[in-house]
């Protein structure tokens, strides 16, 4: 058997657990810059707010139901989640992190241990030791385990637990529509539907050449995992990063080069440092930047570029210098930017790095700055010492108006008892 | 180099308080901003080391959750009834519910300034 574990509304309970005023209060989570509702509780749902909603459409509803608006703190939501897996993995060992809030386990080994309890008792401890309360759906493969997490959430709501097995399964394949299978998007539930395949019951029963003919080798698997037969890979540890990107849009539009420079800049000191810590080296960097498409009025203008080092490298300054370059090339004036974003491609083990023939550089000097850097970070926080390119005054920050502490993960930010604030750093 | 080091077999790694953290999983840290629980050891200013996974006992000093405010009290179990308790007799005490009064954590450690005392 399989377990999903899954969290429920995920960040708004990691602001609830610093945050008890707004236990029973409707709470919604912003994405970046402050735009849409990615995570609302129970109490936000009901009052018609859906997933991914623009803040500034609800505006009136948020005044008049008092409702909590968050910026999305994704250093508390990261510690939060490493809690609750590290949890988990003392009662499964054996598991696949799918998302930051979603943990598969393979219960296999388990087998001695009834799934429903061990289920009961993996959820009290979760809430007990983090806060955060979970939803396990078990089932024998990852697709029912998935639909049997979705359907404790929904009709399980004070236990929290499903275990589609037996009459239950067949409860479960019936009760769930074709389109909330996992895997299956709208186009081919509107496929299905129209063949008269409503549930995923019907689905089961199904003719396996008509399902392979129709959606291809990906149905056939589908069908299979549905039927109970596991297709999916249990992939325990998380698989070898290809690329690293980071990007984002601006807070608000920007024009000058200076400014997009400085972003650049801190986006490629953000890959390097990932690079960094998971001991890999890049061999390309890639940059783009673009204007925003929904602004009608404006010229647009999209471009990217990718410039090869001469040697595979994670140093800041190395990257800097290319990420610098490529920005030369890229930037054209009068353009009213929008986003911009660095990519570093071509992964490699930083044990395994072929110098160049005529390298001048002193690469373990450099190699010894970069660990000096990170340590200095680490202590006094991000970015705290940096290159000169990435400057002081970002305009093109992230708009965070609404952002709580770093509760678990810097010491000036913990909860305050006693004072009269609460959320606001 | 000169002489290799007599000591050089006898290497430790320097103490770490984090050694005294059993449940880092379950371990949270708060910062105090009032004289309630002074005579607790606990003066205005303080950092609290907080483990969830502890079960209080009569006498724990917990942080707690009173009608969603955060509060550091001393829990006192008489019977079956089971208090939250300031040390100081100008706070009520409140009956433990697990609604509008609830335990968050068990404080573990106190962690004061010693230059500030």
């Amino acid at each position: 058997m399989i377990a999903l574990i899954d969290c429920n509304n995920f960040y708004v309970s990691c602001e609830r657990v610093f945050d008890p005023s707004l236990q029973k209060r409707p709470v919604i989570v912003l994405s970046n810059n402050d735009g849409c509702a990615i995570a609302r509780s129970e109490e936000a749902k009901a009052l018609g707010i859906k997933m991914g909603t623009p803040a500034f459409m609800i505006g009136d509803l948020i005044r008049r139901h008092h409702i909590k608006v968050c910026s999305s703190n994704y250093a508390l939501y990261d510690d939060m989640s490493r809690r609750v897996m590290q949890v988990i993995n003392e009662f499964i060992p054996r598991t696949e992190v799918y998302s930051i809030d979603e943990i598969f386990g393979d219960l296999a080994e388990l087998s001695f241990q009834l799934p429903s309890k061990l289920a009961t008792e993996i959820r009290e401890a979760v809430r007990r030791l983090t806060g955060i309360p979970v939803s396990v759906g078990i089932a024998a493969t990852k697709t029912l385990a998935k639909m049997a997490n979705r359907f404790a959430k929904k009709h399980c709501r004070d236990q929290g637990v499903f275990v589609a097995d037996g009459p239950e399964l067949v409860k479960m394949l019936g009760a769930t529509p074709v389109g909330d299978v996992w895997g299956i998007g709208p186009r081919y539930a509107r496929m299905l539907e129209q063949h008269d395949f409503k549930t995923a019951a019907d689905l089961v029963k199904a003719p396996e050449e008509w399902v392979r003919r129709e959606m291809s080798v990906v149905g056939q698997r589908l069908l299979n995992e549905l039927r109970g037969i596991p297709c999916l890979p249990f992939q325990p540890a998380p698989a070898a990063k290809k690329n690293i990107c980071t990007s984002r849009s601006f807070g608000k539009l920007i024009t000058s080069k200076r400014e997009i420079r400085q972003a650049v800049a801190t986006f490629t000191s953000s890959c390097a440092r990932k690079l960094r810590e998971e001991g890999s080296v890049a061999r390309k960097v890639h940059v783009f930047i673009q204007t925003n498409p929904h602004r009608r009025q404006d010229e647009q203008y999209f471009h990217s570029i990718t410039l090869e080092l001469e040697v595979a490298s994670n140093s800041t300054g190395e990257l800097l210098k290319y990420a610098m370059k490529a920005l030369d090339l890229l930037y054209k004036p009068g353009y009213n930017y929008m986003k911009t974003g660095v990519m570093v491609l071509d992964l490699q083990p930083a044990s395994e790095v072929q110098l160049g023939l005529f390298d001048q550089q002193d690469r373990a000097k450099e190699t010894r700055v970069m660990e000096t850097l990170d340590e200095l970070n680490r202590c006094f926080g991000r970015d705290v010492v940096r290159f000169g390119t990435q400057e002081f005054n970002k305009k093109w920050k992230l708009k965070q108006e609404h952002l709580s502490r770093s509760f678990t993960t810097r010491l000036s930010q913990v909860a305050t008892i006693g004072g009269k604030k609460c959320s606001t750093p | 180099m000169g002489f290799p080091s007599p000591a050089a077999d006898y290497s430790e790694q320097r103490i770490d308080l984090n050694e005294l953290i059993r449940h880092p999983v379950a371990t949270y840290f708060f910062e105090v901003d009032n004289d309630l629980m002074k005579e607790a050891h606990i003066p205005s200013g303080a950092r609290l080391v907080v483990d969830r996974s502890l079960r209080p006992a009569s006498g724990s000093i917990v942080v707690a959750v009173v009608n969603g405010e955060w509060v550091i009290r001393r829990l006192k179990v008489r019977g079956t009834e089971r208090m939250l308790v300031a040390e100081n007799p100008k706070v009520r005490p409140v009956p433990l519910n697990g609604e509008e009064a609830d335990v968050w954590g068990v404080v573990t450690y106190i962690i004061i300034n010693g230059r500030e005392v």
